[in-house]
């Protein structure tokens, strides 16, 4: 996808160009927005395809259970809200009418994390992975970039299975390199032998930059993008936990039931190693400047730094 | 207008009103046998429903049973799932899957679970988490307008479950997209889990709630086919709005001791109480014979 050169674009801005890319190819896709179009990025789907989109009022109960008769009917669904509403709001209208059918309804949940910012708690969801891996046939994505977002899109509508898409506000960095994406295969995006990072979403770079430092202070950190959580890419974390010995988490969510927690549940049962879960832990947002947010939560590079460093000396 | 299609339909029709007593008559001698076997179960409300079911399967539905899910199919929503019973012993009647299975209710490894589950040929939703087949009624709605399938969605709640929110946004979508080819219908019971619904949760009048959402709204005795050929009448021949029927029944309907009778909303008869039962439908169908 050409992003026009800009270095900085939201995840839920990718989805929106997928969106309108698949209106193109595949005449089933249909999308339904809950009173947010412009902010979940459907509104340029909206003006090119207007018969193909449902506009459904602040009724998301509603929007998730017609995007599943959709589904019945042959339709290949997008439905767009906040994160809170998508995962929190219709949790079971997600689970009976979605998850238990197995159907191919496809849920956008934008405003993950406390990155959204200004608006606070209310708006920024931090449990849906949480919410959503727990249901039976979903699948999971958190995409680390527009890129990734945009390609997680257009693989969800080829999939016969539901998807939720965690979708972030902030215009965000793009990969320099992207290494491929394919929803379920974890991507390794930081070669390393002393420890392993395990990231998702906005936090990825910052992961990133992490093991810049790091390898400063001659501590040689793998960095892998679980940008799907469910289903998890066990051999790929089995194989890290293994060959570095210790694995440090970190996502812009909960931590209970989170990402981490998806981790810990492998390699628990598989290749325990000394382990450390950073992200949300037992607290809501607060409103903020995203920088400002990340710093107050210590989700910055410089705490990655910290934590991998002590976990280091736990092996 | 009620275009019918012209193509051959595997599910032959029922016209006279005595063939479709009889085969109510049939319909809850199986639900009730079914119930008994399984030993729990919704009886009450699987009474309730059986004339309005059997009209729309027997006489209005144009469905295959050799292609279940064929794309120009009328689709019925049973929202209220508990009252899978009666649907199974219809399915079943029509040949969507083997006679035998009925007796499996229940049972581990059935395809007939507790509630309806997707795959059981002829079961168009998941349900018995209240509240959420209008919306997919609505979505089945939108879908076959934009392919320009000429089909009929009938959804059938009860009047307990129209406490759940969810109906009401449902509500205001398909009135929003004036969704003609949508009909509804309220199994009026007037009971509840706990009690009388008027108890439980007041919901008002029911009728003036769904006029006032720009609905089409019919009244009928739920268990006169008569009546409920005038109401799917009236109700087709609308063409600018979803339609809603207020159906009134009696929960239980056909079995003396059962009728009218909360403690019988999720119980299954004993055995003693089954052939109880039978014999009352075997009056029943005595009646109607002479």
């Amino acid at each position: 996808m050409d992003w026009g050169g800009k270095d900085k674009v939201s995840t839920r801005d990718g989805f929106g160009k997928a969106l309108l890319e698949l209106g193109e190819t595949n005449k089933d896709v249909v999308v339904l927005s809950a009173d947010l179009t412009e902010s979940v990025r459907a509104h340029w789907f909206k003006e090119k395809f207007p018969e193909r989109f449902i506009s459904h009022g602040v009724a998301e109960q509603d929007m998730i259970g017609a995007a599943a008769g959709m589904a019945l009917s042959g339709k290949v669904p997008f439905a767009c809200t906040f994160g809170a509403f998508a995962s929190g709001r219709a949790w079971d209208q997600v689970r009976i009418s979605v998850a238990y059918m197995d159907l191919n309804v496809n849920i956008a949940g934008t405003h993950g994390g406390i990155s959204v910012g200004a608006d606070g708690a209310t708006h920024q969801s931090l449990e849906e992975v949480t919410l959503m891996r727990v249901l039976p046939n979903m699948t999971v994505v958190v995409p680390g970039d527009a890129e990734e977002a945009f390609l997680a899109t257009k693989q969800a509508a080829e999939m016969p299975h539901p998807v939720y898409l965690r979708l972030g506000r902030e215009a965000a960095p793009m990969f320099k390199n992207n290494p491929g994406f394919t929803i379920g295969k974890a991507s390794v995006m930081v070669p390393g032998d002393d420890l392993t990072i395990v990231v998702c979403g906005h936090m990825v770079l910052k992961a990133m930059a992490a093991a810049e430092e790091l390898a400063k202070k001659n501590i040689s950190a793998r960095v892998i993008n679980l940008h799907t959580p469910k289903p998890i890419d066990k051999e790929t974390l089995i194989k890290a936990a293994t060959e570095t010995g210790a694995v440090l988490t970190v996502e812009e969510h909960a931590v209970a039931g989170g990402m981490g927690s998806a981790v810990a549940e492998v390699l628990v049962e598989n290749r325990p190693v000394p382990m450390k879960l950073m992200g949300m832990k037992g607290k809501f947002g607060v409103s903020g400047e995203p920088d400002k947010l990340y710093e107050f939560f210590h989700l910055t590079e410089r705490y990655i730094v910290e934590e991998a460093e002590k976990l280091i000396a736990r092996k | 207008m009620f275009k019918r299609f012209n193509e051959r339909w595997e599910v032959k029709k029922i016209t006279d009103i005595t063939e479709l007593k009889k085969k109510a008559i049939d319909l809850r001698r199986d639900t009730l046998k079914m119930l008994t076997k399984a030993g729990s179960g919704h009886t009450g409300g699987s009474l309730s429903v059986i004339e309005i079911m059997a009209l729309l399967y027997y006489q209005r539905m144009n469905i295959d049973n050799r292609d279940p899910r064929r794309k120009d199919r009328d689709k019925f929503i049973l929202s209220k799932g508990h009252a899978c019973p009666a649907l199974y012993a219809i399915l079943a009647d029509l040949d969507f899957f083997p006679r035998e299975e009925l007796w499996t209710l229940r049972k581990l490894g059935s395809r007939l679970q507790g509630h309806p589950q997707l795959g059981l040929p002829g079961v168009e939703i998941s349900s018995g988490s209240l509240g959420q087949g209008l919306s997919i009624s609505v979505g089945m709605a939108l879908a076959d307008r934009m392919d320009d399938l000429n089909t009929r969605i009938y959804c059938l709640m009860g009047d307990g479950e129209t406490n759940e929110g969810q109906v009401w946004e449902a509500a205001m979508t398909a009135a929003h997209y004036k969704l003609a080819s949508l009909c509804g219908i309220i199994d009026c019971n007037k009971l509840q889990i706990d009690g009388r619904c008027c108890e439980v949760m007041n919901p008002g009048a029911h009728a003036k709630k769904w006029e006032s959402f720009r609905w089409h709204v019919i009244e009928a005795d739920g268990h006169d086919f008569k009546e409920l050929q005038n109401a799917f009448d009236e109700a087709a021949a609308v063409l600018d709005r979803p339609q809603m029927i207020i159906a009134h029944t009696v929960k239980g309907k056909g079995i003396s001791f059962i009728e009218n009778q909360v403690a019988w909303h999720g119980i299954a008869p004993k055995k003693d109480e089954l052939n109880k039962a039978f014999a009352e439908l075997d009056k029943q169908r005595k009646a109607l014979d002479g």
